[in-house]
């Protein structure tokens, strides 16, 4: 019976980890309502039927390949839209991510599905799922259940696990030809994937400074860089100062960016939205300088410091570069 | 050229939300500001109007709400709408994304813009999916999270930032744009335009009168369904300093940072 198809986004010949974590969600919850876990891989001669069928390792039985544009929106509801409706899967899943966002809506208008964003957990209820969706800055979880089927999950930034089903596991792959509705091809990628500014690793540094846009302006991040230099560490950004040309792309942390794990991650000017957060909150500490004592950041920081970042930055780099003796 | 801006009431972000324990819908009581985010998306439309390169006959705010979402219109219209429609109608309360969506698609039908703009989310719902609804209702491109727009005669040069770094779309008109926050910087409204604001025409339309569905609509119409609201797991609560003296805070955020042997 069909059951759970998952969007698997790819890029540069490698699925994105999300997905993959989507994946292998699909398929545990699939096993648990005793229907198939199927897979959707859009694309054009870059994916190669070896690569639909790799799925298979994290869960997939089937694994659909439908030649259309990937990477924006739009082609991929038409597919999924077509799958859906000839072969009655009855649940659309997601990794966190944002073409997710945008297909899963696409999905919900076309199909007239219910849709929920943001899901952090999946669990199977009489028969069916229902999705947990934390709100208001994550101070309730929120059970959402679908009156009608298909219904449309869209996860968040690292919500679902990667678990390799069986090594070498192949998924059963059916190539298919959609025809894409007239809109869709009005919208067209020039470019895609531009990195701005220069490359930089914060995925492996054991201390990270992260700077908003409270530092003031693309300067400010002197400061965060000292104090990182300090510390032994390098220094992060949220995507407000990335998409204002204030640091590199490559030190996003975030639903758009890199996900991190430091043993110290310190917030200088950073609000701490959830698409921020998703990104660094496994963080084994966390400490946060802002000047707003509602600033959303305190309420999952260890060290809270309310005050202006351009008085403490500097003594605080002086006063650990004292304390390393140098 | 015909631009609708999407615009939404919601509650100060200054005072605490909560959910309703018994409609299980977020509190809206004591909602009183323009989305901030709308305000870049009534930004880029103004400067598409005034960038010359492309005639703008008008810009129409469009929200749906209860009553009081007026005052999001009127806010619209100072920083610069020309008038505003405002879906307003009792079968609408208790809307999912899904009916929203539908609701909100059905009144820009009768609008027939060229471009829709809105903002990158609302800052109560968090949810960032609207514009993709509403576009494939209206069967037009769309894009979200915009934060450069070029407009040309009859398409939309587009750059946004998206999993794997900054990408350039480009889009043919009609279309619908979500616009990010950092698209540009939103202008003060005047004195004057804010007096004058309510004077432009503002048009209320009743689900009937935008030829909704009104099973399709309301809570009856949703297709999710709260079923139970949860509190988070418990965390322990951190830590504060406030900064009063600065050379105490050093202190201790170094004796803090120190005790978990952070500065080895
Ligand atoms: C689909 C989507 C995807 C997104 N992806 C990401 C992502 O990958 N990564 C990401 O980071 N964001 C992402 N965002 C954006 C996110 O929602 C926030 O807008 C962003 O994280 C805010 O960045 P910020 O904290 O630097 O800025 P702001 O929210 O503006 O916060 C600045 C903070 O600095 C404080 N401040 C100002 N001056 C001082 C001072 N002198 N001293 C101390 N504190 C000061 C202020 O009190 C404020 O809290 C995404 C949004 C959407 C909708």
């Amino acid at each position: 019976m069909s059951g759970i198809l998952t969007y698997a986004l790819h890029y540069q010949g490698a699925f994105n980890k999300n997905s993959l974590g989507a994946v292998s969600e699909g398929a545990r919850l699939a096993q648990q309502l005793g229907v198939e876990s199927a897979a959707v891989v859009v694309g054009g001669d870059d994916v190669t039927e070896e690569m639909c069928a790799s799925l298979g390792q994290y869960g997939a039985q089937k694994v659909f390949r439908a030649n259309a544009p990937e990477g924006l929106g739009a082609p991929v509801v038409d597919v999924m839209a077509t799958l859906i409706q000839e072969r009655g899967y009855r649940y659309a899943l997601f990794g966190g991510g944002l073409l997710g966002f945008e297909i899963g809506a696409g999905l919900t208008a076309r199909l007239r599905a219910g849709v929920t964003m943001e899901v952090t957990r999946v669990k199977v209820q009489d028969g069916k799922l229902v999705a947990e969706r934390p709100i208001l800055q994550d101070s309730a979880i929120v059970d959402s259940g679908y009156v009608n089927e298909p219904g449309i999950i869209i996860g968040r930034l690292n919500a679902f696990e990667i678990s390799p089903a069986a090594d070498g596991a192949s998924a059963e792959v059916e190539t298919l030809d959609v025809q894409l509705s007239e809109w869709s091809t009005k919208a067209r990628m020039v470019q895609r994937g531009e990195q701005r500014g220069e490359q930089v690793n914060i995925e492996d540094a054991d201390v990270l400074v992260a700077g908003g846009r409270g530092l003031g302006k693309a300067e400010g991040f002197e400061m965060a860089e000292e104090l990182a230099e300090a510390l032994g560490g390098a220094v992060a950004a949220t995507r407000a100062v990335v998409d204002a040309g204030w640091y590199s792309y490559s030190a996003q942390i975030g639903q758009t960016g890199k996900t991190v794990a430091p043993k110290l991650y310190l917030a200088a000017g950073i609000s701490g939205a959830i698409q921020h957060k998703v990104g660094m909150q496994a963080s084994e500490n966390i400490v946060a300088i802002n000047k707003d004592p509602n600033a959303p950041i305190f309420e999952f920081s260890d060290l809270g410091v309310v005050g202006d970042l351009n008085k403490i930055l500097p003594k605080l780099t002086a006063a650990v570069k004292a304390a390393k003796g140098g | 050229m015909k631009i609708c801006v999407l615009v939404k009431e919601v509650p100060d972000a200054a005072v605490e939300k909560r959910m309703d324990p018994n409609t299980k819908r977020i509190d809206r009581s004591g909602e009183k500001n323009l989305n901030p985010f709308d305000t870049h998306a009534i930004e880029a439309a103004m400067q598409v109007k005034e960038g010359g390169i492309v005639d703008v006959d008008e810009v129409v705010a469009v929200t749906m709400g209860p009553e009081t979402a007026v005052r999001a219109l009127h806010k619209a219209v100072s920083l610069g709408a020309d008038r505003s429609v405002h879906l307003t109608d009792p079968s609408l309360a208790g809307s999912d994304c899904c009916a929203t969506g539908y609701a909100l698609a059905r009144v820009l039908e009768q609008e027939a813009p060229d471009l829709v703009l809105l903002g990158q989310q609302s800052d109560d719902g968090e949810c960032y999916t609207m514009g993709a609804i509403i576009a494939d209702h209206l069967r037009m491109p769309s894009l979200t999270q915009v934060i450069k727009m070029d407009v040309q005669e009859g398409s939309l040069r587009c750059e946004r930032q998206a999993e794997y770094g900054y990408d350039t779309v480009e889009i043919d008109l009609p279309a619908v744009i979500s616009v990010g926050d950092a698209i540009n910087e939103p202008r003060y409204p005047s004195l004057k335009a804010i007096m004058g604001a309510k004077k432009k025409p503002l048009e209320s339309k009743s689900t009937a009168d935008a030829a909704i569905e009104t099973d399709r609509v309301g809570e009856p119409g949703s297709q999710t369904a709260v079923l139970a609201i949860n509190p988070p797991p418990a965390k322990q609560a951190g830590e504060i300093i406030e900064d009063e003296d600065t050379d105490e805070t050093i202190q201790k955020i170094m004796s803090w940072m120190d005790e978990r042997k952070l500065l080895a």
